[in-house]
């Protein structure tokens, strides 16, 4: 399964350490050293977790319960998120090395061979911090199937609990109340009392409302961002940039005071950016000419991020909306999570995540990006580890033109293993199909798209 | 026992060889009827469905993929249940590719390739069980290519408790039914899904003494062959599959054959892309008695026949039996106990001496599956090897080589292998 971003990846005006090279810029915006303080202390209170009596969860991004989490004082440990990591900071090679070396396909998602790797390495944090190993796995198995598998093998490795939460497919495109009922039944007969027992207490309802509202306060402030994109010229790229901006919204810090602020922050530099006309930061700095306007399907690569980014930037191609910044939550289509039906609400953000949608659902949601954000066309970036986002890709790409009239490009790597990103090969597919764009966008009139 | 080698044996004992020598055809008590199943297995343009269609106007016929979906059900509403495993190594791949990248498992190209020749027109519905993310996106591929025709994505609930996963499970087959009657199938009623449901577990019975008599003496009915008497249910309503099996049963026992200086093997991982007919009998000839399997696993999903008291719901019953007693396969998470426990216990009650691991390249969970299970094994001391496939593998020097070695240092070193 892909993750979105991470708690330790930074804004664009500041990379990873070990990543590559800072771009410039003349100072951190205020929410940039927000999420960078945030992560860091996330990262302090893992490392003290033991000595201080915490209890930490181990989880993953798509569908995850922080809120659930925070009100139980219970610690979150994201792997993809550390896997991602270790491929910005040019560990995950050796990592997945060590898992194959045990035994592991090559054929399989490497995000998991690289959390194996890093856990016979010494589990060690993105930011240099021990991790604790978990108290309990709680498997929200939503939008992928890899899930089950991942903490079936970590079960193994720690020996610990696990709670599983089956979070069923929209293959219909729409959630029935069968659907949410039988998420609420599980949460409130395994998942809460499962977490209430390694917490050591009871959940606090009305704790859990307050955080849920905090939830939905950062969420507005994101669909803000997102939506900030609309404007010519964008003033984010909703993509490589997008990326940070979902950090702390996807994983450890939804619901809290700093997260709320942080999207406050943020809405707030991005707005002011609109407002003076000025482009999205890159690894090169700000982009003064926004020449192609893109939508984006798939993850990323992280061993070569960067590079990645710098083969769009560099001519002039912004993101404008992304279908991998909504794996974590749907939000630019209405769900909010509601403070007044928290298990509900809970419920239908774990339905809602972006790979539990079925093909056709996502096919027309780009078709409604590509239409909201006036795009020029649409690049897929199938990765290789990822099937819940790959399968079916070449068919939305067919579906897609089609439907828009619109180009679309379509390249292939893996989201932490370096074997997978041919550099030379996919920056001659992306010129190629920037210059099919600028054809394009000379040529007759496209369909309404 | 006087033992020879498997490349020993008369090769008018197989089916292919069957056809090529009219002389093994009277010799061997199950010519014929491996015939008549080999014919139906390769059928990839579904003959017999669209017999079964002509003889049942108005009734649908019902494809499904790997691995179990809720047979009786179908049945109960009038329908015939097809299930799919791909091309295999009979078709040519001509625009299947184009739908998936490189690194995506066989069956979801050839399954499409078969639709986009019209071999699947004849279904009339496709169900798409919640087994791995191919699958499950295979069914999004046929809503976009043929919206027109019901796809049902059999969300197979992952929670055992009969309260939660159990009812939730129940509905999404009310829900299938009711999509069912909208394509012309009969309304579920209590009383057929009961009759259903009792065909099923005859079924069952016969299975079971086709693996009786597969462990007692494989030498008379080599996995190659079982394979194809099950097989060819995949097309068949399930009362005309169990009077197939019966008499297969019958005359593999009626068989005249000697036993070979086999190891006894279960081979594991091939619950879905299903490897080349070719490929299990280079493992026969390399000297494997494969006693055990998960090939096709659906009509053996559950461990156990399907109980139906009178005072359960018979919808409740076959949804308490999935719960219950379903296989510990890689596609369903082990809440209890230790993973790969369930593959010691066969390994013991089928008597192999080892296991031999064949899981499709790229198939997620089966890979993903693999190294706990063999480290369970490893903790059992049971042998083990293993090598990847794909259902249109042609090749099969080197897995020969690789089987052959297998059964080798299970005879020399048994348990130490």
């Amino acid at each position: 399964m892909t993750t979105p971003a991470t708690d330790a990846v930074k804004s664009p005006s500041a990379p990873p350490p070990e990543a590559a090279p800072t771009p410039i810029t003349p100072s951190k915006d205020a929410s940039q050293l927000r999420q960078k303080r945030m992560i860091g202390e996330h990262f302090e209170r893992l490392e003290r977790a033991p000595e201080e009596g915490n209890k930490v969860v181990y989880t993953f991004v798509p569908g995850n319960l922080t809120e659930l989490l925070s009100a139980l004082d219970l610690l979150p440990v994201l792997p993809e998120i550390n896997a991602l990591q270790s491929g910005m900071r040019g560990k995950s090679r050796g990592y997945i090395g060590e898992a194959e070396k045990s035994g592991h396909s090559e054929d399989v998602c490497t995000y998991v061979k690289c959390d194996l790797g890093m856990k016979k390495s010494g589990n060690i944090s993105p930011t240099g911090t021990q991790l604790p190993d978990p108290d309990l796995l709680l498997l929200s198995y939503t939008g992928c199937f890899t899930f089950l598998k991942w903490f079936e093998i970590l079960r193994e490795e720690y020996d610990c609990p696990v709670s599983m939460l089956h979070v069923p497919y929209q293959a219909d495109g729409k959630i029935t109340p069968e659907m949410r009922r039988y998420v609420v039944d599980q949460l409130e007969r395994d998942v809460i009392p499962a977490l209430e027992k390694i917490a050591g207490k009871s959940l606090d309802m009305d704790r859990l409302s307050e955080i849920l509202e905090l939830s939905r306060q950062a969420e507005d402030d994101l669909v803000a961002v997102w939506e900030s994109a609309k404007h010519k010229p964008s003033p984010i790229d909703g993509y490589f940039g997008g990326v940070y901006y979902v950090g702390p919204i996807f994983s450890a810090f939804r619901g809290t005071e700093d997260a709320r602020e942080y999207y406050r922050e943020l809405r707030a530099e991005v707005e002011e950016r609109m407002a003076a006309g000025r482009g999205p930061m890159t690894p090169d700095g700000e982009l003064t000419e926004e020449r192609y306007r893109l939508v984006v399907e798939g993850p990323p690569n992280w061993t070569s991020f960067n590079d990645f980014w710098r083969m769009f930037s560099r001519e002039g191609a912004v993101v404008v909306a992304s279908t991998y910044t909504k794996v974590g939550g749907l939000y630019d289509t209405g769900f909010r999570h509601d403070p007044d039906r928290p298990l509900e609400s809970l419920a239908e953000y774990c339905l809602n995540c972006y790979t539990n949608h079925c093909l056709p659902n996502r096919v027309s949601l780009l078709e409604q990006y590509l239409r909201d954000y006036e795009a020029d066309g649409f690049l897929i970036n199938s990765v290789k580890s990822c099937n819940s986002f790959s399968v079916g890709q070449l068919l939305m790409l067919r579906t897609l033109e089609e439907r828009t009239g619109l180009p679309g490009g379509f390249i292939e790597s893996d989201l932490v293993d370096p074997r997978y990103f041919g550099k030379a090969n996919i920056e001659n597919r992306v010129q190629s199909y920037l210059q099919m764009l600028a054809s394009h966008k000379k040529g007759p009139k496209r369909r309404s798209a | 026992m006087s033992p020879g080698t498997q490349t020993d044996r008369d090769p008018g004992r197989n089916a292919t060889a069957v056809s090529a020598d009219p002389a093994a055809v009277h010799s061997d008590p199950a010519a014929s009827l491996l015939e008549r199943c080999r014919h139906l297995v390769d059928d990839l343009s579904f003959e017999a469905v669209r017999r079964w269609k002509d003889e049942h106007p108005g009734r649908p016929a019902v494809g499904y993929m790997p691995i179990y979906v809720p047979r009786p059900l179908l049945e109960a509403q009038g329908c015939l249940p097809v299930a799919l495993f791909g091309g295999g190594d009979q078709l040519e791949i001509i625009r299947g590719d184009s739908y998936f990248q490189s690194y995506i498992c066989h069956i979801p190209r050839s399954t499409v390739e078969l639709a986009l020749r019209g071999d699947l027109d004849v279904l009339d519905a496709m169900l798409f069980p919640s087994i791995c993310d191919v699958i499950r996106n295979l069914g999004g591929i046929f809503n976009l290519l043929s919206p027109e025709k019901l796809t049902f994505y059999v969300d197979l609930p992952q929670n055992f408790s009969p309260e939660v996963g159990g009812r939730f499970y129940g509905e999404q087959m009310m829900a299938l039914s009711e999509a069912l009657v909208e394509r012309g199938a009969k309304p579920l009623d209590d009383g057929a899904l009961r009759t259903a449901i009792a065909a099923e577990n005859t079924r069952r019975r016969a299975l079971g003494k086709l693996d009786a008599l597969r462990r007692a003496e494989p030498w008379k009915v080599p996995a190659s062959e079982a394979y194809l008497v099950v097989r060819a249910g995949a097309v068949l309503p399930t009362a005309e599959h169990t009077t197939l099996i019966d008499e297969a049963v019958e005359a593999f026992r009626a068989r005249e054959a000697r036993p070979y200086d086999n190891v006894r093997v279960a081979v594991v991982g091939s619950f879905c892309e299903q490897p080349p007919l070719a490929l299990i009998r280079t493992l026969e000839k390399a000297g494997c008695d494969i006693v055990d399997d998960d090939f096709q696993l659906g009509m053996r999903f559950l461990h156990r026949e399907i109980e139906t008291p009178d005072d359960e719901p018979a919808l409740a019953a076959l949804a308490r039996a999935y719960l219950d007693h379903g296989v510990a396969t890689a596609s369903r998470y082990i809440a209890n106990g230790t993973k790969g426990s369930e593959l010691i216990s066969r390994v013991g009650e089928a008597g192999a001496d080892g296991v031999v691991f064949a899981a499709a390249s790229f198939c997620d969970p089966a890979l993903l599956d693999q190294p706990m299970l063999e480290s369970a094994l490893d903790r059992a001391g049971i042998p083990h090897t293993s090598f990847k496939f794909s259902e249109n593998t042609g090749q099969f020097g080197s897995i020969r080589e690789q089987a052959g070695a297998f059964s080798d240092s299970v005879k020399l070193w048994g348990k130490s292998a």
